[in-house]
């Protein structure tokens, strides 16, 4: 590949009223192959996406959740989580997922994935970007 | 510029596919290159030969049709999007055992990998959805 760009997959949507957030994390999984600078955003309903204990029995959709704790293994180790997103709907951290990834470098240490940042710190983080993916 | 295009709303019910067929059209006026089309989420539904809107609306699909043949354009359906909404090509359609295909003139079933090559390629992706 000639050149490395910076990808973000920016995540706006609840997990399971569209099919923007599956078709989304799919797109994440090919795309891991081709050995960009990956990192994921989400943000507005998108937060819901990373809720532990997602249980979607009584709809018949699949529960695609337990695939975000796979990203790691992909190489997506910057997950991007918006603070504003998740006050405004009475979310916390504690309500997500924890999603680790295994530092190569520092002897497999397993790190956090997930990042809070300010709505403000993220409007910096999405300027530095090559592509940006909405979903 | 470069530039790859992507299509994530199906014709009709959205504007999307209409305004992403207004920019691919000027940005080709203005001598820009247009290194993909792809069509994702519902937007593959814009593949489809079977559409048949009243004559006096405008044609979404045989318009990307006839602006692919004018300009040698690459329309990309994904395929896994394809799929699930049951657009298929003679070979998908042997491949899942269908009985019929209904792709449109022009347009190609392919992977996501097509997207993301898109994204590395051009010098910019713009996105036409919801």
């Amino acid at each position: 590949m000639s050149e490395i760009k910076k990808f973000m997959y920016v995540n706006r949507k609840a997990p399971y009223g569209t099919i923007y957030a599956w078709e989304s994390l799919e797109v994440v999984l090919i795309g891991a192959a081709f050995d960009q600078n990956v990192s994921l955003a989400f943000i507005d309903d998108g937060v819901f996406q990373l809720t532990a204990d997602q249980d979607t029995s009584g709809s018949g959709f699949k529960n695609f959740s337990p695939t975000y704790a796979a990203l790691g293994d992909y190489g997506v180790t910057k997950i991007y989580v918006e603070r504003e997103s998740l006050e405004e709907r009475g979310l916390s951290l504690d309500d997500l997922q924890q999603l680790t990834w295994e530092d190569e470098d520092e002897d497999y240490a397993e790190k956090d994935s997930i990042r809070l940042v300010s709505r403000a710190e993220l409007a910096e983080i999405l300027a530095e970007q090559d592509v940006l993916f909405n979903f | 510029m470069k530039l790859t295009i992507q299509v994530n709303e199906g014709p009709y019910q959205h504007q999307a596919s209409d305004t992403a067929y207004q920019f691919t059209k000027a940005a080709l006026e203005k001598g820009h290159e247009i290194f993909r089309v792809f069509f994702y989420h519902d937007g593959v539904n814009n593949g489809t030969r079977l559409t048949t809107p009243p004559q006096d609306d405008r044609n979404v699909v045989k318009r990307w049709s006839e602006l692919a043949a004018q300009h040698n354009l690459d329309l990309v359906v994904c395929v896994a999007a394809a799929q699930r909404r049951g657009i298929a090509d003679p070979d998908e359609a042997r491949r899942n055992g269908k009985d019929a295909d209904n792709i449109a003139p022009g347009f190609r079933i392919s992977g996501l990998g097509q997207l993301v090559e898109g994204g590395i390629q051009s010098d910019r992706l713009v996105v036409f959805g919801d």
